[in-house]
């Protein structure tokens, strides 16, 4: 377990007061002004040394992210766009954040600008987020107020102007080029990559895209050196990390543990265990609704980080943990992912426009049980098609939940499905 | 260069190749369906995809850039079954309504089909169904069947530049759509349907009329404007059924405009033919071609040489002003001009009146002036071109006189004519063009026809001297007529010789009731509203019953540009034919026979007999024509004039009716529908 000292989120829930001075008190802005004047190369080679891999899902390592920035020119500003517009089903970690902790994101945005040539950056929030935005919002005067943003940062002679922009809704914009599209007032609709933002980006300039998570554990890094972030976790898989437990659980809460903790701690030492014991599990979804789900049976010691889930062909994602237990109705949940994936589609590319709409027509019919015992190959085969072929991830994601079922699940669909066909012949 | 391997086999490519180009010059055709060479890449289809080497997923070979040393498979089985599967999925929602889909035939998704589809369906789902969208008289629409590549949308942002189109909705139910349903209003809109790789977009006039591969191809020029756009006219049982462009770089790329597409059923309707005779009751009665020719001689006896004019109209070819040339100065007549929208000018030589830097001389300018024109109107195409000129950056374009919807930015310097000859106006100019590599002066033949027409035009010319338009290699002093004989017409010098009169004298001599004999050879866009013509006989030469033909003396049928081989000069100076297609209407002829005839009745010996005899001595006497397709470039002659003071005229030269400007178009259903539609708010403008 998380020793209290190695915490980075300590007010996570607010309780224990909102505002700069609050935060102040946790360490925020402390010691800023050296962190800035240690400069450009200092920052990037601590965020490197921590071994820091985003937290936003795909877990690229940080610091390799931000060292292909190019320094900016006269022509062309540089960009970091901060991605909160967090909506995959089952996260919640940024918006605690947002709500509670945002000066630790300015904060990090700061250093990360320093450490990409940034003068201007921006944050994409969700836009159901009205309540984080106006948290967000008030923290941001703050540090304009106190000197913490804007011009001569701290008498330095660092600028940086932080903007909040609200997105409208859509999934698809938390994807990083979409987002993008959609800030400079498109259509949310992925690009296509190469080129990627580092090179051409938000107005065609470089843009680096941060999940919120990443950029608000930098400033612990930088201070508490990387390598005491780099000695938390395992290798390859440093730091703290928020896991958002959701589903089937005593006390469902976001908190903050190491990298690599074994699922059934957590599980058991933040949320009060699985209702009805350990032994109710029926399957946990690891990292929101687009990694695959990972039966009871894998469950024991599990360790919750990239690689080890990787390992059982699932995922770390956002480290949004679902929890089902064994009166969960396991194709009806993959069915409401599918519905989902199917809604948030983008529709540009063929794969995922007509893949989505196809795999929940018959996941319909799976749930129902009126499916044929050809349509789970059919399935499989249609994700297969889907997987891999679109242009951003979200077509995979739409794929990865539906194949999972039927790795695991295949003999209960089979089931479900003869059993229907009795029915009905027996009516 | 870069070094890739295709399927192993190597092939070295321009460095910022994409690896569908490599594939493509290794040989190994890469299907697609929302790649277009012209439009910019969106990569929405996937059926492109190939597998390359150290990459984790099969990538979009429209959009990746080759590296070198790159090793491409486009074979494997990942591939295969990517390819098989984007199918199967282009395939689901789109109906199984080939039979009765005019895209069917030549249809990308059927074709493709064939390579990559199953032989069965394994989609037991309801297909989607989505509603048709009114795109307006010329595009039809089956939204149904769209499988969202986005062509149509690219085109009309890019190369259109109207963003007419665009997505609505996500996912499944995405759409493509209009903002608000007024139909496509662009003139380049027929376009979408060549573009569209299915049956969603196709055309309107076309709908049900024939199957792709029944008809017959047969490539010819257009004469609806002055850029000689090539064409294919598809044909079906001696009618022509649609129009298509045909690929020329140095003209029209692929592009037509929707006046040359859809304008052909006028070819079908209003059509004259045979002779007709004013009788004593004054009414025109069917006649022969012997009676009308003699009575037509007999006319040109009664009067004197200087009571008799000629002018000729935007649909006339090169043999025919060059025989009625030939007739009428050997018979003492030189009150001839082909220049009847009354355009002025002095001429030295060939590069007076001709677009000198070429067409394709367009896409290099840096510098562009416009003056006194509309080019969205009077050469769409070439417009388009410029847009996409300005579009790759770099071009600075600053207008006079010119509407501002030219799809492009510009900065005007308003709408007065009479700013040319300000005199702070040549330093303002000679700073813009200052630093220019290829520059340009557009110079209309509209604002040549106006009564300062003459001056501007000097003006212009010695403005182009003054500001280095014309240097080494380069020629950027262009004048832009919007009519398809008008170049033809100047280079065989269908004009006043000899003191005779030029379309305004002419004009101005009938309302004194001088000029008794008018022959108007196709020349209904000549004038006449506000003349009394009483005292003047006419005799009129035309394929249509089109404005004049009423108050004609004696109607001589001839045939249309799709029923005869003639030459036409673009305004580039590049001589084309058109070709025979279909059969002659009634006993109309080819215009030339008809003063070929008449220099019989007169007892002259004209050397030539047939349409081949006459080319010849055509081109012995203009040797810059003779050679097809190719321009002959002349030497610019430059030529100081004193200062001249313009008159104040202000106007914009907007073409009002894009639709409807010469014979054949006023007679198009589909014009007249688009006029209805497209134009609704300026009907009280109309004059014809």
């Amino acid at each position: 377990m998380l020793d209290k000292k190695d915490k980075i989120f300590n007010n996570l829930y607010g309780l224990k007061g909102k505002g700069l001075k609050t935060a102040k008190n946790f360490g925020d802005w402390t010691n800023a002004k050296d962190v800035i004047l240690n400069g450009k190369d200092w920052i990037l080679k601590h965020v490197k040394d921590s071994g820091l891999r985003g937290r936003g899902g795909a877990g690229f390592p940080t610091g390799l992210k931000w060292s292909f920035m190019p320094s900016k020119t006269e022509y062309k500003p540089n960009y970091l766009i901060v991605n909160a517009d967090e909506s995959e089903p089952g996260t919640c970690k940024d918006r605690e954040i947002l709500r509670n902790e945002p000066f630790k994101l300015l904060e990090g945005m700061l250093y990360a600008s320093i450490a990409m040539e940034v003068n201007t950056a921006y944050i994409y929030i969700r836009g159901e987020f009205y309540n984080e935005f106006v948290s967000l919002q008030n923290a941001i005067d703050e540090c304009y107020e106190n000197n913490l943003l804007g011009k001569k940062i701290l008498k330095t002679d660092y600028n940086l102007d932080v903007y909040v922009h609200r997105g409208a809704g859509a999934y698809i914009c938390g994807e990083e080029s979409a987002l993008i599209e959609s800030l400079e007032g498109k259509k949310g609709q992925p690009r296509l990559k190469p080129p990627f933002p580092a090179n051409v980006g938000l107005y065609g300039c470089p843009t680096t895209v941060s999940n919120v998570e990443t950029i608000a554990v930098v400033p612990a890094i930088l201070k508490r050196g990387s390598e005491w972030f780099a000695g938390l976790g395992k290798e390859n898989n440093t730091g703290t990390k928020l896991f958002c437990i959701s589903g089937h659980v005593n006390k469902p809460c976001t908190v903050e543990e190491e990298m690599g903790v074994d699922l059934k701690e957590l599980i058991e030492k933040h949320c009060g265990g699985v209702l009805g014991g350990w032994n109710n599990l029926k399957a946990v979804v690891p990292g929101g609704s687009s990694t695959p789900l990972i039966p009871a049976s894998l469950c024991n010691n599990l360790a919750m980080d990239f690689d080890s889930l990787k390992a059982v062909k699932s995922g770390l994602g956002t480290a949004a943990v679902i929890v089902m237990d064994k009166s969960t109705d396991i194709v009806e949940a993959i069915t409401r992912f599918s519905r989902f994936y199917n809604h948030e589609s983008c529709g540009q590319c063929t794969p995922c426009r007509e893949g989505t709409g196809w795999i929940l027509k018959i996941m319909k019919k799976l749930c129902k049980g009126t499916a044929d015992i050809n349509d789970i190959d059919k399935l499989e085969d249609i994700c297969s098609q889907v997987e891999n072929h679109t242009i951003c991830a979200l077509g995979d994601a739409a794929a990865w939940p539906v194949q999972a079922l039927i790795r695991h699940y295949r003999s209960d669909l089979e089931k479900r499905i003869s059993s229907s066909k009795l029915v009905s012949s027996a009516e | 260069m870069k070094k890739v391997y295709v399927n192993d086999k190597v092939v070295s490519v321009p460095d910022t190749a994409t690896v569908m180009q490599a594939c493509e010059l290794a040989g190994e055709e890469i299907p697609r369906v929302c790649y277009h060479e012209s439009l910019s890449i969106a990569g929405n289809c996937r059926m492109c995809l190939v597998e390359v080497e150290n990459a984790a997923k099969p990538v979009a070979s429209c959009a990746f850039p080759v590296a070198e040393g790159m090793k491409i498979n486009t074979k494997s089985d990942k591939v295969k079954k990517a390819r098989k599967g984007v199918m199967e999925f282009l395939l689901i929602n789109h109906p199984l309504d080939c039979p009765i889909c005019d895209q069917g035939g030549e249809c990308d998704l059927q074709d493709q089909s064939l390579y990559y589809g199953k032989s069965y369906s394994r989609f037991e789902e309801n297909k989607r169904a989505v509603e048709d969208k009114d795109f307006g008289p010329l595009v039809k629409t089956v939204m149904t069947r769209c499988i969202h590549c986005t062509r149509c949308v690219r085109f009309l942002d890019e190369v259109a530049g109207t963003h007419e189109l665009g997505a609505i909705n996500r996912g499944e139910q995405m759409e493509i759509a209009s903002v608000v349903e007024e139909g496509i209003t662009s003139e380049l809109s027929g376009n979408i349907i060549d573009l569209c790789p299915v049956g969603a977009l196709t055309s309107k006039p076309y709908a049900f009329k024939a199957r792709s591969w029944e008809l017959i191809h047969h490539d010819t020029i257009d004469i609806t404007d002055g850029l000689g756009s090539n064409l294919i006219l598809d044909e079906f049982q001696g009618e022509i059924k649609r129009v298509l462009p045909r690929f020329n770089e140095d003209i029209n790329q692929e592009w037509i405009s929707d006046k040359s597409r859809f304008s052909y059923d006028g070819l079908d309707v209003q059509r004259l033919d045979k002779p007709f005779i004013r009788d004593d009751k004054n009414k025109l009665i069917p006649s022969d071609w012997k009676t009308s020719l003699n009575n037509v001689t007999g006319l040109l006896k009664k009067y004197k040489s200087d009571e008799i004019a000629a002018i000729s109209g935007s649909l006339t070819d090169v043999e025919t002003m060059f025989v009625a040339k030939e007739l009428f100065n050997s018979l003492g007549i030189y009150n001839l001009d082909c220049r009847f929208n009354g355009s002025n000018f002095k001429i030295n030589n060939r590069t007076d009146w001709l677009f000198n830097s070429k067409i394709i001389g367009t896409d290099k300018i840096d510098k562009l002036f416009i003056i006194g024109c509309d080019p969205k109107r009077e050469a769409t195409v070439l417009n388009a071109r410029i847009r996409k000129r300005w579009l790759s950056g770099d071009l600075e374009i600053i207008t006079l006189c010119t509407p501002n919807d030219l799809t492009y930015e510009t900065t005007s310097l308003g709408d007065d004519v009479s700013l040319l000859s300000d005199p702070s106006f040549l330093t303002d100019i000679k700073s813009f063009f200052n630093g220019a590599k290829y520059p340009m002066i557009i110079l209309g033949d509209s604002i040549l026809s106006t009564v300062e027409g003459e001056k501007i035009h000097s003006i212009v010319k010695s403005l182009s001297d003054n500001c280095e338009i014309i240097r080494d290699g380069w020629n950027g002093f262009c004048v832009l007529s919007a009519y398809a004989s008008r170049s033809g017409g100047l280079e065989i010098g269908f004009l006043p010789s000899k003191g005779g009169l030029n379309v305004k004298q002419i004009k101005k001599k009938i309302s004194e009731k001088k000029i008794k004999l008018l022959f108007l050879i196709e020349a209904d866009d000549f004038d006449l509203s506000d003349l009394d013509i009483k005292s003047t006989k006419i005799i009129y030469l035309g394929h249509h019953g089109d404005k004049h033909a009423t108050k004609a003396e004696i109607i001589l049928p001839i045939t249309a540009f799709t029923e005869k081989k003639a030459l036409y000069v673009n305004i580039e100076g590049r001589p084309q034919f058109t070709k025979k297609i279909i059969q002659n209407k009634g006993i109309a002829v080819d215009s030339w026979k008809i003063f070929r005839a008449l220099a019989d009745n007169f007892n002259l010996k004209f050397s030539y007999n047939n349409h081949e005899q006459l080319l010849n001595k055509i081109y012995k006497l203009h040797p810059e024509i003779s050679f097809i397709n190719q321009i002959i470039s002349s030497e610019w002659k430059s030529f100081k004039s004193s200062s001249i003071k313009l008159k104040t005229l202000k106007s914009n030269f907007a073409v009002v009716n894009y639709y409807q400007t010469c014979p054949v178009t006023r007679a198009s259903n589909n014009m007249a529908n688009c006029r209805k539609r497209f134009l609704k708010k300026d009907e009280s403008k109309f004059n014809g």
